[in-house]
């Protein structure tokens, strides 16, 4: 296939291929770390991830509406208030969910997976209800679409620039909150040992719900950014739970690092073969090296090493 | 739990018995040939309750891809029937007469060599079992030797049935793609489409099913029963003791997704086609939460448990197709949450003590199973 | 078509036959419902059993409600609901109004396989508008020919299919993409072609079907072939792949969801549909709400229908569709072949004379629909619609202006020679 084509291009090629795969790598980072944190701290995992992107993605929508109908002059920056209004909306949310639903099964993290996959048929079915079982279309400011000429080849986009943009800041965001506050210092003693912490005075119910509102929130986020690159629609939520769960899967449980170096093999992986390949084989390539890299550290990439 | 040594009265076997008496006699004189064949569509998923018992209540595995089984052996029985039904005469006009349609609209000329086998039933009837049991061999073999379990299990399964979709769905001129293998006609020249084929089929269903959780129970009133629940409970002093934990879990792995298998083969046979659609990730939690409402822990309750959801699931698609989903979460949710056993926890635990109180029996009753 | 096979039932009918065509929504107040169903006994327009009464007739609507597939099939829904509530306003068939039961399939291919049986055998619907998926309709397809049942097929598909209880109200393949790649080739000069695909049955005939002909008949080149999972969203990779090989058209066959992640990435990564030529089979008016005009503006689509028609019975359908659901709801190919569905039934019902549905499907050959939004259609030997094929370019409010529309209706061909 690159027969016929001058040094140059194929060099410009290899820089946007390489572009697309951090654009996807930052995709991945921004849909798994929500579920990561809530996966890492309580051993849970959120079936209904998917749903908590997808109400940050209508809420994204309506926001732009409102905007458009009464404050058209504000516009060009109404993205940022929409997600703002998504973390907060789809944190809520995941509060709630804690309250109600989550806190009753912690023993039982299996029983976890089946309650919250009930959840998410509730919230397809109440999306559908609400806002038509037709995907609705987000429109974006003007100065959100488009690529900047690099050279004639080489175009970068701007909303690729964004997402990498918001998964660093968000990523970093994460890491302070983790390391460097008090919530993420309570947090860590948790997930080193629940008894103990709790014997230590921490309020371990209370940290479970904050992170797992926390969780939800950014997942939020990571819908109401999406808009910019795939369809909102009651069942959008299903194209990346999979994918998800593999990220935060592989790249083990209760580390942050783990799921960023593991989103950026996969990302890099499908990406590249998705250039050679045929993206339905790459896909099929991609999960099974996933699998089989699995098999070789059943844990995951990044090991905590605690008491169980 | 229910205790094998318990002579008095075995409630397992009288559910047996109920199960038999309403699946061969009360359905097939109260219903008419199209409802009945539904039910025989239902109890096609009542095989992958019954596993879902062995590997999940029992033992602890989470399988999140059971219908990756399913639907293996529903392709293995539904292979043979394509064959049988693209005789040369009744595929004249493709350009290559003899082969399944889809082939020839793919532009092969041949049968792909992995389909040859399958023009003979006793090998499309080994394979119904084999290639499943094998799958869930190389894939339990690899995962528990290595110690994955749990949630990380589920995934993974989840992974497999995400591939094999995509797989399926790609390779559409050696597999039917995603419309699978349809217009399945006869089964050596006798007219499965028929009431009265569907008739014997339903009772040969009714029949394998209740093979099948006879021979669940057989395994778990063994001495290996007993391991596996130790297993589930408290999986690391059972290694301490010196068993090889992943022989076991692997074990019932396979049997549960041979037994699943069995299932999809009849379901192929019943309903005259077989798609990817059975194989993917939705499809393969809903039987999980099949197994879930009627009670993990007991193979009577996964059955009617099955019967029960698949049930409401046709009423109510039919009457109010909105509200069904709403009904379907609410389900999960509430079994997972009030009934972690089931409808046969909830007769073991509210019900049987009402009956024992009003004097119906004395003797000792079943102990709840512990909750995970 | 032929008159001199119909019954003889007095004069009332065939004046009412000829103007069922030309003025169909008027045309039923000439004569009285109740003295058209006397002229029909029941006992002899239905001799089979179905679910006809002397004032009542039931056909089943049978799509997806729910699940990933809803987001398409709701405007088939709305359309064979709308034509319904037309012909009983004017008057029935054969004097009998039609009432409809609605099953979901759920987006899930057995769930159809059971409901159509259900529609047919304890509802014995005397007709079924309903499938959009071609594995929908092919696992309900041995359910109709055991049953004898008739199913009003709307979506645009493959091809290679043709049955005696089935009417196409759809394109077959080759009607939507022989004509297209010929415009394209002649307006454009376009040498060199990038297929793409959902992977599925559809795009891929569609894509072999559109390679034989770029390859055999118009002697240019396919410089480019993929396909991405349904519901895949990830396009970076092979929208590089389009820039590096630059093809004068890309040929787009993406459904669903993944539609949206497609042109919002192609818009992204600075491929100005304006100045690159990407011509789709696969997104409708429908699928543009989703995409967001302004991310797709530019494209041309090859269908038979667009909303923005310019003819008197489309002019009456929009504003009737409106009325019905909305100002907003927009209407695309596969909706306006749903609203066929009823219609072509009712003409084929009053040229046989009968709700049998051997008769039915032996009086299909000939059918005539002037009313028809998309101008006239007919239904051909092969059970599936003459019709012609039409090429618009998307607008950024989301319609599709008409660039070009074949002289005459093309001739249905469901096995293509030469392009199997």
């Amino acid at each position: 296939m690159f027969m016929g084509y001058s040094l140059g291009e194929l060099g410009s090629i290899f820089a946007m291929q390489a572009f697309a795969g951090l654009i996807l790598f930052s995709v991945f980072v921004l849909m798994a770390l929500g579920l990561a944190i809530i996966f890492g701290q309580m051993g849970v995992i959120n079936m209904a991830h998917g749903e908590f992107m997808i109400l940050g993605a209508y809420m994204t929508y309506m926001t732009s509406h409102i905007f458009q109908t009464y404050i058209p002059g504000a516009y060009p920056v109404y993205f940022f208030v929409a997600m703002a209004v998504a973390f907060i909306v789809s944190g809520a949310a995941g509060l709630a969910t804690e309250w109600l639903l989550i806190r009753h099964l912690y023993a039982r993290p299996l029983d976890t997976l089946l309650a919250t996959w009930g959840l998410s048929l509730i919230m397809q079915q109440a999306f559908r209800s609400i806002f038509g079982a037709r995907e609705v279309g987000v429109e974006l400011p003007q100065w959100m679409m488009g690529a900047l000429p690099v050279t004639d080849v080489i175009e970068v986009q701007i909303n690729g620039l964004f997402v990498m943009g918001l998964t660093l800041i968000i990523t970093g965001a994460v890491a302070l909150l983790l390391y460097r506050s008090r919530w993420g210092l309570q947090v860590r003693a948790v997930v080193a040992n629940r008894t103990m912490s709790g014997a230590a005075g921490i309020d371990t119910r209370r940290v479970d719900r904050l992170t797992f509102g926390l969780g939800c929130g950014i997942a939020g986020i990571a819908g109401s950014a999406f808009t910019m690159i795939g369809s909102t629609g009651p069942t959008a939520g299903q194209l990346y739970i999979v994918d998800t769960f593999l990220v935060v899967v592989f790249g083990g449980a209760q580390s942050l690092l783990g799921t960023i170096f593991s989103a950026f093999t996969i990302s890099q992986s499908q990406s590249t073969l998705e250039f050679f390949l045929t993206g339905s084989m790459a896909k099929v390539l991609t999960l099974l090296l996933v699998i089989g890299l699995l098999m070789l550290r059943p844990q995951g990439l990044f090991v905590l090493k605690v008491r169980r | 739990m229910w205790n094998p040594t318990n002579k008095k009265l075995d409630l397992e076997l009288v559910g047996f018995a109920l199960i038999a008496l309403l699946i061969l006699v009360v359905l097939p004189l109260s219903v008419d040939a199209f409802r009945l064949n539904l039910v025989g569509k239902y109890l096609t998923y009542a095989f992958v309750a019954v596993g879902l018992v062995l590997c999940w209540g029992y033992t602890g595995i989470l399988s999140l891809g059971q219908g990756v089984f399913f639907g293996l052996g529903g392709y293995c029985m539904a292979m043979f029937l394509k064959l049988e039904a693209s005789s040369v005469a009744n595929t004249k006009i493709q350009s290559t007469p003899g082969i399944p349609d889809f082939m020839d609209w793919n532009q092969l000329t041949e049968l792909p060599f992995f389909w040859v086998p399958f023009k003979s039933l006793p090998f499309a009837l080994f394979a119904v079992i084999a290639v499943p049991a094998i799958a869930a061999f190389i894939l339990s073999f690899a995962m528990f030797k290595r110690r994955v379990g749990g949630v990380y299990f589920a995934i993974i399964t989840q992974a497999v049935a995400a591939v094999l979709t995509i797989l399926i769905i790609g390779r559409q001129g050696y597999t039917g793609g995603i419309n699978g293998i349809t217009d399945l006609r006869t089964l050596l020249g006798w007219d499965i489409r028929t009431d009265g084929a569907k008739y014997i089929l339903y009772f040969v269903c009714c029949v394998l099913l209740l093979g099948s959780m006879f021979l669940a129970r057989f395994v778990l009133s063994s001495k290996l029963g007993r391991l596996l629940v130790a297993i589930r409970d408290k999986e690391d002093r059972v290694r301490f003791s010196g068993y090889s934990v992943g022989d076991f879990k692997i074990f019932i792995f396979c049997l549960a997704s041979a037994i699943a298998a069995v299932g999809g083969a009849m379901f192929s046979l019943q309903v005259g086609f077989m798609s990817p659609s059975f194989v993917g990730i939705v499809p393969s939690i809903e039987m999980v939460i099949f197994c879930a409402v009627g009670g993990r822990h007991s193979l009577v309750g996964a059955v009617i448990g099955t019967l029960i959801v698949n049930w409401a699931k046709t009423s109510f698609s039919e009457t109010f197709p909105e509200l069904w989903l709403f009904a379907m979460g609410g389900l999960f949710i509430a079994v997972v949450l009030a009934f972690p056993r089931g409808l046969a926890g909830l007769f073991t635990d509210q019900i049987l003590p009402l009956i024992k109180r009003v004097g119906m029996r004395t003797g000792a009753l079943p102990k709840p199973a512990p909750a995970e | 078509m032929s008159f001199d096979q119909k019954r003889p039932t007095g004069p009332s009918l065939s004046r009412r036959q000829l103007l069922a065509g030309t003025a169909a929504l008027s045309a039923a107040a000439l004569v009285s419902p109740h003295a058209l169903a006397q002229a029909f006994p029941t006992a002899k327009v239905n001799t089979t059993g179905l679910a006809v009464t002397d004032t009542e007739v039931t056909v089943g609507i049978l799509h997806s409600v729910t699940g990933t597939m809803a987001i398409s099939e709701t405007g088939s829904v709305q359309a064979e609901k709308l034509a319904i509530s037309q012909i009983n306003e004017a008057g029935g068939v054969l004097g009998r109004k039609i009432k409809f039961i609605q099953e979901d399939g759920g987006s899930d291919w057995p769930t159809f396989a059971e409901k159509a049986k259900k529609l047919l055998v304890q509802d014995k619907c005397a007709s079924v508008m309903g499938c959009w998926t071609s594995a929908s309709r092919k696992a309900v397809l041995p359910v109709f020919e055991q049953y004898n049942g008739m199913l009003y097929y709307p979506t645009f598909y493959e091809g290679l299919e043709q049955s005696k209880n089935v009417i196409y109200t759809g394109q077959e393949a080759t009607q939507q993409i022989i004509a297209g790649l010929d415009w394209v080739t002649k307006e454009k000069g376009a040498k060199t072609f990038y297929l793409l695909g959902s992977d599925y049955i559809w795009p891929r005939t569609s894509n072999k079907i559109a390679r034989k002909h770029i390859e055999n008949h118009l002697k240019t080149k396919v410089v480019g072939e993929e396909y991405f999972p349904l519901g895949h969203t990830q396009f970076n990779s092979v929208i590089n792949k389009i820039k590096l090989t630059k093809p004068d058209v890309i040929y787009a066959i993406i459904v669903g969801g993944s539609n949206v992640a497609f042109y919002k990435q192609l818009k992204a990564a600075g491929i100005d549909l304006s100045q690159q030529t990407l011509l789709t089979i696969s997104v409708t008016e429908d699928e543009i709400d989703g995409i967001g005009g302004e991310n797709i503006a530019g494209a041309f689509a090859c269908m038979k229908y667009f909303q923005s028609l310019k003819n008197p019975n489309n002019e009456k359908f929009v504003a009737a569709f409106h009325k019905m659901w909305g100002d907003k709801t927009v209407i695309g190919d596969v909706t306006q072949a749903a609203y066929l569905g009823p219609w072509l039934w009712k003409l084929t019902v009053e040229k046989a004379g009968s709700f049998d549905i051997d008769k039915i499907a032996a009086a299909s050959p000939g059918v005539e629909f002037t009313g028809a939004p998309e101008g006239y259609v007919k239904i051909h030997e092969n059970h599936h619609l003459w019709s012609k094929t039409r090429v618009g370019r998307a607008r950024t409010d989301g319609q599709y202006d008409l660039i070009y529309e074949t002289a005459n209706l093309v001739e249905p061909d469901p096995f293509p020679k030469g392009y199997q």
